[in-house]
């Protein structure tokens, strides 16, 4: 196909400063905004027991001040230079982001750098940003159906170790107690420079490659260097069999189930791994893919199994977001009267067809040009071309993986899908039901 | 200290040698990049509009269809219609199946989707710029010759009124719903989302009857935005979409009444561990002569991060995860809304400290600070947001859509410098008073209505 590659392009510059600190500098004189990212290698995976939720929390104090910047001021600094922010936590990495126009390009350097240098950390700000957080928990998971549905819900399911099977968003209780030494002691143990990757991408302004180089040794260079913490191996063997758990959830009208696989170690294998991307697509993206078909458009009565179906590799994000180990996850909900096991029954049906006899060639061209079209289509803005650069830097030291997806998607062959889809078959799984125990909601239109 | 520490103490780690640092100086910001827009009507009365935006090898598609209810009040029968008709208009044609449909549009990587409110029929998706004559030729089918099957129709009921329990389960859905009626009645606007009882009496003959009625090209456009030779795709347009016809003009809808000012509604949802605070007050049209100033005041009370309310309800009393304050454009004009999820023991706290924010936009107007803060925000968001295909072409579909082009655009970041902090505090005062807002409080009644009703100013709903 033709469509491959396009950005085969950017020009991808690295440098190591001497505390240890990698930079990552693409740039891109089509746009007039610039990016500035800065990749933490620390996750929800690497917080101590007895503080789930910490890496999340320490992410929310990272925005409160610093010693150059006052509480809020951060904030201000960014947005009345007229750009946009945030962070986020993934398994293994948090990150931490801006998009400004390009004259703000040393602005935002300087604001990234006194943070990672010098974060004020105080009880006060603490305890406010523990109250935001619990105010975040409410919405996304506490007050809503399907709060956490499946990425806190599935993984205590599939893995046994506390690192895989925790809830990164944090219990509140362990929130509560969350004290100041405990996020000193997270800042100076993870946020060393050497365990930090600072990515800039876009407009670079009169400043060039060599120019932003300077100026990012310019902010962040007299960071003292400290010792990098060895990461620990989240490894743990896969199920032998299937296991199955039930919870109960008061706001859902419907009942709901997720599967989880493991799926090969992203670094070692990385093209079986995205072999089951590849088939997370054919089983589920589309009207005409094989769950869709199987499981929604139902009989000629019109009636179908679920009302909505999907699936994906990897836990919070696309491919190669995390490190091993990671998941595959189907999910649905459907009606009352529908089983779970008749549907878990279909999928094994499809996904043993898929191991046997792989997706047409005609089948997998098209999910091919859809993922290709799909991935150009996120491209299309500075901000997430500049994480999906910056995550895979961090997490696998290659930032090409993201230009390079694409390409590798679309060499993928029937047999690899076939393949992947024989190995989910072949291994246990994890199957998470979600039941309504409502008490129906004053909600209706009674 | 003993020497087994491991670590700084916070107060160690938020201090260095050299002392805090100047903040560097800021460049000069590049212009908005906005490509010039060729539009052009077809004789069947669809208006296309196409720029060339390159940067990854796609284009992107929106077509808009006014389609309001020629009803003056809210018809659930007929917004029940629309949705099913929305839902099955991909689900075959006389020539194609669904599968059909969707095969077609991944050959070329094309994704399609169709939504329907009480205003528009929008059919939108993007695709590998070389496979637009496909997306056309598919568009052009599903708009003329879909056959909303009985089998079809029949499936895509009983999946509405699945999803429709799941939306009905979200309290921002419930808040929505009931902020819709508070601020416009029963006028059509507010029939955003059918009831399940109206869906399952929806007949595929009224699903294609409502075909013939709504999806007509007089009045409706098509904006393409992205790697393509604007003249070409248009000429493509007109001999792929060039047959479509209709027996009358698209639709429009009235304009609603404005928002009357009074009591916040409680409307109780048990067991709630958070309330939804929706607050509104009438707004300005874009068109209207203050509407720049008033831009700049909503940033500075809710309108991003660092305004007043965030800082308030979040950052300093940590009542909520976001808050929010905002436009929504309405035949006639714009509503402001105000949103924020609290929890339910701060529920009153909270909108006593919303009231006072509102009262400190009057009695204590933006300073020339906050001014240039927002002014500086709203040029730099403005370039930020329109750096994409998809966001550009959304963002022309909607001001074609309200009588205005690319040059609106184009002149925004010189409007938004010439804006003095004077017109602002006049904005500010005519638009924030908090006598000119009413609004609904979703939480559990049992919980926060105490509290509330101490407070003031909020009634217990009627149910619903």
């Amino acid at each position: 196909m033709s469509v491959i590659a396009d950005k085969s392009a950017l020009e991808l510059h690295r440098a190591t400063l001497a505390n240890g600190l990698r930079v990552l500098v693409v740039p891109d004189p089509a746009t007039p905004v610039v990016g500035v990212s800065v990749h933490v290698d620390v996750g929800f995976r690497s917080e101590p027991e007895g503080r789930t939720g910490f890496a999340h929390l320490f992410e929310h104090l990272m925005f409160q001040g610093s010693e150059s910047l006052e509480k809020l001021e951060h904030f201000r600094q960014v947005q009345s230079a007229g750009g946009i922010f945030n962070g986020s936590t993934h398994q293994d990495y948090t990150d931490y982001f801006q998009v400004l126009p390009g004259a703000a390009l040393e602005r935002a350097l300087f604001l990234e750098s006194d943070r990672l240098r010098a974060p004020k950390l105080t009880v006060e700000n603490l305890r406010n940003q523990v109250d935001v957080v619990k105010e975040e928990i409410r919405l996304n998971v506490h007050n809503r159906p399907y709060g956490g549905f499946p990425w806190i819900l599935l993984p205590p399911v599939l893995y046994d170790t506390f690192p895989n099977a925790h809830n990164g968003y944090g219990d509140f209780s362990e929130l509560e107690q969350a004290s100041l030494d405990d996020a000193a002691a997270f800042f100076d143990t993870f946020y060393a420079p050497g365990n930090a990757l600072v990515t800039v991408h876009g407009d670079l302004s009169e400043h060039g490659v060599d120019g932003t180089l300077a100026l990012v040794e310019r902010h962040f260079g007299d960071i003292p260097a400290r010792p990098v913490p060895q990461r620990p191996s989240f490894a743990e063997p896969a199920p032998g069999a299937e296991r199955r758990q039930t919870v109960a959830d008061a706001h859902a009208p419907l009942p709901a189930l997720a599967l989880g696989y493991r799926v090969p170690d992203p670094a070692a294998e990385p093209d079986a791994y995205l072999a089951h991307a590849m088939l997370a697509t054919v089983l589920a993206d589309g009207e005409a893919s094989r769950l869709q078909r199987r499981l929604v458009h139902g009989g000629a009565d019109g009636a179908g199994l679920v009302t909505d179906v999907s699936a994906s590799n990897g836990l919070m994000g696309g491919p190669f977001d995390a490190r091993d180990p990671d998941t595959f996850t189907i999910t649905a909900v459907h009606p009352a009267e529908v089983s779970a096991d008749r549907v878990t029954a279909a999928v094994d049906e499809e996904l043993d067809r898929l191991a046997e006899q792989g997706p047409g060639t005609e089948e997998l061209e098209r999910q091919t040009a859809r993922w290709v079209a799909a991935l150009h289509r996120e491209d299309d803005r500075v901000m997430y071309r500049m994480l999906g650069l910056g995550a895979r830097e961090l997490l696998y030291g290659r930032a090409e993986l993201a230009v390079e997806l694409p390409g590798r998607l679309a060499a993928l062959t029937g047999a690899d899908v076939a393949a992947a889809a024989a190995r989910l078959r072949s291994a246990g799984r994890a199957v998470l039901l979600v039941e309504p125990a409502a008490e129906p909601s004053g909600d209706g239109d009674a | 200290m003993s020497a087994a520490r491991t670590h700084r103490s916070a107060e160690e780690i938020g201090r260095t040698e050299r002392g805090p640092r100047p903040l560097p100086a800021l460049g000069r910001t590049r212009e908005v990049p906005l490509p010039d827009v060729l539009t052009e009507t077809l004789p069947n009365g669809l208006t296309v509009l196409a720029a060339r935006r390159p940067g990854v090898p796609l284009v992107e598609t929106v077509l808009r269809i006014p389609a309001a209810s020629p009803e003056p009040v809210a018809d659930a029968a007929r917004t029940a219609g629309t949705e099913v008709l929305a839902e099955t208009i991909l689900t075959g044609t006389a020539g194609r199946d669904r599968i059909g449909i969707d095969d077609a549009l991944a050959s070329v990587g094309g994704e399609l989707g169709v939504a329907v409110d009480p205003e528009y029929l929008q059919a939108g998706g993007s695709a590998l710029a070389t496979g637009l004559p496909t997306v056309l030729d598919v568009l052009a089918d599903v708009l003329t010759a879909a056959t909303h099957s009985d089998v079809e129709v029949a499936r895509e009921r009983s999946r509405l009124a699945e999803r429709i329990a799941v939306a009905r389960a979200q309290p921002r859905t419930v808040a929505r719903e009931a902020l819709m009626r508070r601020r416009f009645g029963d006028h059509p606007i507010v029939s955003e989302m059918p009831t399940a009882e109206a869906v399952a009496a929806v007949t595929p003959g009224r699903v294609r009857e409502l075909h013939a009625d709504l999806v007509v090209p007089d009045g409706a456009s098509l904006v393409l935005v992205g790697d393509i030779d604007p003249e070409a795709a248009i000429a493509e347009v007109a001999r792929r979409l060039g047959g479509w016809t209709g027996d009358h003009p698209a639709r429009w809808l009235s304009a609603p009444p404005v928002p009357q000012a009074g009591d916040l509604e409680l409307v109780h949802r048990p067991g709630s561990v958070q309330s939804q605070l929706r607050l509104t007050a009438p707004g300005l049209d874009r068109t209207d002569e203050r509407y720049t100033a008033f831009q700049l005041a909503n940033l500075v009370f809710g309108g991003y991060f660092s305004s007043r309310w965030m800082e308030n309800i979040r950052e300093d009393k940590g009542y909520t995860y976001g808050a929010h304050s905002g436009q929504e454009f309405v035949p006639g004009g714009a509503v402001l809304g105000l949103d924020a999820d609290v929890a339910s023991d701060v529920t009153a706290a909270a909108l006593l400290e919303t009231r006072y924010e509102l009262g400190r936009m009057v009695a204590v107007p933006p300073t020339e600070q906050e001014v240039t803060s927002a002014r500086r925000y709203a040029i730099g968001s403005l370039l930020i947001s329109l750096d994409s295909q998809s966001a550009l072409a959304g963002t022309l579909s909607a001001l074609h859509a309200a009588g205005l082009d690319v040059d609106w655009l184009r002149d925004r970041p010189r409007r938004l410098e010439a804006v003095t902090v004077d017109e602002v505090a006049a904005a500010a005062t005519a638009l924030f008073a908090p006598t000119r807002f009413t609004g609904v409080v979703v939480g559990d009644a049992d919980v926060v209505g105490p509290p509330l009703a101490a407070l003031g100013g909020v009634v217990r709903g009627g149910g619903r």
